[in-house]
């Protein structure tokens, strides 16, 4: 009796590592988004509206007008710096999915500054030194924030996804209790800031898009061209390695910590003394959240980016449109950007792995 | 006696509450033992408990309503499903495109989310402002299986036997997990896949198989919890606030009860008082805002806890999280 050899339909095989050339991995990467935009319409079509004049209508939401795409600034903003505060630690295989209670952390600093100190200045335009006072106290407490899970990473290797997770739930629910509590104004909620406080407005947008700008540039230069990004990059890869060549492995776990909860904080302040002008327990709204998928879309490339946060940017802003125009719930935005990362996350296999069709019947031959 | 009724009723709120994690956590446990972390059980719950509630809800108005073990079976069946096919996509992407898990898990966080969300909406706006089923139903579901009399018998009455379908439901779904994983061949494939996927398969175990079946078995079961919440503690309407952080709990309480099914059961139950302490038991000299981050700050204690002992009974599976691809060694 004769037996085929069994040989699977479908073989695979590692690509080399430059066997595929940077056009078409680009391709690759720019159909998954095509890819992902098309399930999403069929969330659209299952909500009973035309996925083309729903897109066309988001897109218009977003850039239509000066003020559309000046709202739409004020949503990437924010995500662009909290993706630039998370890239380190994602190069470092380091889960920080606390960024939205750093944000928190951030802006709840910020506020003690401007409750502590508005007074003593005077005048009813924004105030450098307040704004410096401020900043740097969102810096200090994002970044201890960051650091509290950080340091049990290092010491104990206790599970840091959860941990900074949790740290959301526990900052936002001191926020809630300031809120309608101590800090109470009226109707619980924090009084707003006295205009010393305020972001100045650059172009319609409060100036934090001219920081975020600035950030790109530095955290480029930090991952890519200095020894702490490279000591970064070599425990992401492999932490043996970097054990072996004698780096303090919990050190730069703790520093690389400390520096992405400062950053997310810096973005707590800019968003409650440019955005909202005041705090609450919504302040962040999700955005360390989208900021992971923002730094994940862009393989940590601080360019890239600038350009996804300002799709997710219209997105988000696009959503909120249709939800007001067709009818079709905002969550949309929700839908759409978890495909694009189930999308671009599985077409990276495409990039590294070649796959063989099984050949013809009779070429492989037969067994006995 | 007045703390003593305070405390049966507090445990009593707590197996209410605690139901939900209960599920989310069992569907994780099977989860992680295949080696699969999936993160995603936030999102799985959402989507569990919309198409729960949905399913429950046009088959009501379809077909007028159903019996009582038939509207239960209905939305076990349905949130079952829904998460089911969220694992899938995990499984698809993290075992067959060989994703990281983590990102991916964040990902069907996101979506899921999303997703119950945007469902949730949709019915709400479809029905013309209010989504809920009948009282016969409600009452149906926050009913326990187990007759008058035996409820009736001074204070373990209740605690024993007047809880809901779904908590004994999972009771005898953490049971038959436990026997599945120790005292079945399968479950020791199982565990063997998880701990170390290079000698499973070296053994003749399909790997990519145990690990699909699992993460879409454990999937669907996190998803219970999730309509379980929806229709014992929310009152069968759909709100997007509600869930919102369990997921994650169940997620932690994994690590708790040591990857085990029957330590899920105290776990689950203990965790549910947490949440609700700040109801029961209300102190003068802690704000309620305050009171309420307990669970979480009693979670992050358990995860340094955890991560402080030594024991090599204690550890998580060994290839937890790890990408198996037969080639790579």
């Amino acid at each position: 009796m004769e037996e085929a050899i069994k040989s699977p339909l479908l073989r695979l095989e590692k690509r080399g590592s430059n066997s595929l050339k940077p056009v078409y991995v680009w391709m690759i990467r720019l159909g998954s988004i095509l890819f992902a935009l098309l399930l999403g319409s069929i969330a659209i079509l299952l909500a009973g509206s035309d996925p083309i004049e729903a897109y066309g209508t988001m897109l218009k939401g977003a850039v239509g007008t000066a003020e559309f795409r000046q709202q739409t600034v004020k949503k990437a903003v924010p995500l662009l710096g909290c993706a630039l505060a998370i890239a380190p630690c994602f190069k470092m295989r380091f889960w920080n999915i606390g960024a939205e209670g750093q944000i928190t952390a951030g802006a709840l600093a910020a506020t003690f500054v401007v409750r502590l100190l508005a007074s003593k200045f005077e005048g009813n335009t924004p105030s450098l030194p307040l704004l410096l006072m401020m900043a740097l106290a969102a810096m200090l407490l994002g970044g201890l924030w960051a650091l509290i899970p950080g340091f049990f990473k290092a010491r104990w290797n206790t599970n840091e996804t959860l941990f900074t997770l949790m740290m959301n739930y526990i900052i936002i629910g001191v926020v809630a209790w300031l809120q309608a509590g101590p800090w109470e104004a009226r109707q619980g909620r924090i009084a707003q800031f006295p205009r010393l406080a305020w972001l100045p407005k650059v172009e319609g947008v409060h100036c934090g898009w001219i920081i975020v700008l600035v950030l790109v540039f530095l955290v480029h230069i930090y991952m890519r061209h200095s020894k702490q990004g490279y000591e970064i990059a070599v425990i992401g890869d492999s932490l043996r390695t970097a054990q072996y060549a004698g780096m303090h492995v919990g050190r730069i776990m703790m520093r690389t910590m400390f520096l992405s909860g400062a950053i997310s904080g810096l973005v707590g302040f800019m968003l409650c003394s440019g955005a909202t002008n005041t705090l609450s327990k919504d302040i962040a709204g999700g955005v360390g959240f989208t900021s992971i998928t923002v730094a994940w879309l862009s393989q940590l490339n601080a360019f890239a980016m600038v350009a996804i946060s300002l799709l997710l940017g219209v997105l988000t802003k696009g959503a909120d449109t249709l939800q007001t125009v067709m009818n079709v719930p905002a969550a949309i935005s929700d839908i759409i950007i978890g495909l694009l990362l189930f999308c671009m996350l599985g077409c990276e296999f495409f990039i590294n792995y070649r796959l063989i069709l099984r050949k013809k019947p009779g070429k492989g031959g037969t067994v006995k | 006696m007045k703390t003593l009724d305070t405390v049966v009723l507090l445990l009593i709120a707590a197996i209410t509450y605690g139901t939900p994690l209960l599920y989310g956590t069992l569907g994780e446990v099977l989860t992680e033992r295949s080696g699969n972390l999936n993160l995603g059980v936030e999102g799985i719950l959402f989507m569990g408990g919309a198409f729960g509630l949905g399913g429950v809800y046009y088959c009501e108005k379809l077909l007028g309503t159903p019996s009582g073990i038939a509207a239960i079976a209905i939305a076990l069946l349905c949130a079952f499903l829904a998460g089911a096919l969220a694992s899938l996509i995990f499984s698809f992407i993290t075992t067959t495109l060989r994703a990281n898990q983590n990102v991916t898990g964040l990902a069907l966080a996101i979506f899921g989310t999303g997703v119950g969300q945007f469902a949730g909406e949709m019915m709400r706006v479809r029905a013309g402002g209010y989504v809920t089923v009948s009282n016969e139903l409600k009452a149906v579901f926050t009913s326990s299986p187990f007759p008058q009399f035996m409820k009736d018998i001074p204070y373990v009455g209740q605690l024993l036997f007047g809880n809901s379908h779904f908590f004994y439901i999972g009771v005898i779904l953490a049971v038959l997990m436990h026997l599945f994983l120790k005292k079945t061949r399968k479950g020791l494939y199982l565990r063997a896949v998880g701990e170390n996927p290079a000698t499973a398969d070296a053994a003749g175990i399909s790997v990519t198989r145990y690990k699909y079946l699992a993460t879409i078995i454990g999937g669907g079961i996190s998803a219970i919890g999730g309509v379980v919440y929806i229709v014992t503690t929310a009152g069968c309407t759909w709100n997007n606030e509600g869930l919102s952080g369990v997921g994650w709990l169940a997620v932690a309480l994994v690590i708790f009860c040591l990857w085990r099914p029957l330590s899920a059961l105290w776990g689950s139950v203990l965790f549910g008082a947490l949440m609700i302490l700040y109801m029961r038991l209300q102190l003068s000299f802690i704000p309620t805002e305050l009171y309420k981050i307990l669970p979480y700050v009693v979670t992050v204690v358990v995860l340094i806890l955890s991560s402080l002992r030594n024991n090599k009974e204690k550890q998580p599976p060994e290839g937890l999280g790890l990408a198996y691809f037969r080639e790579d060694r």
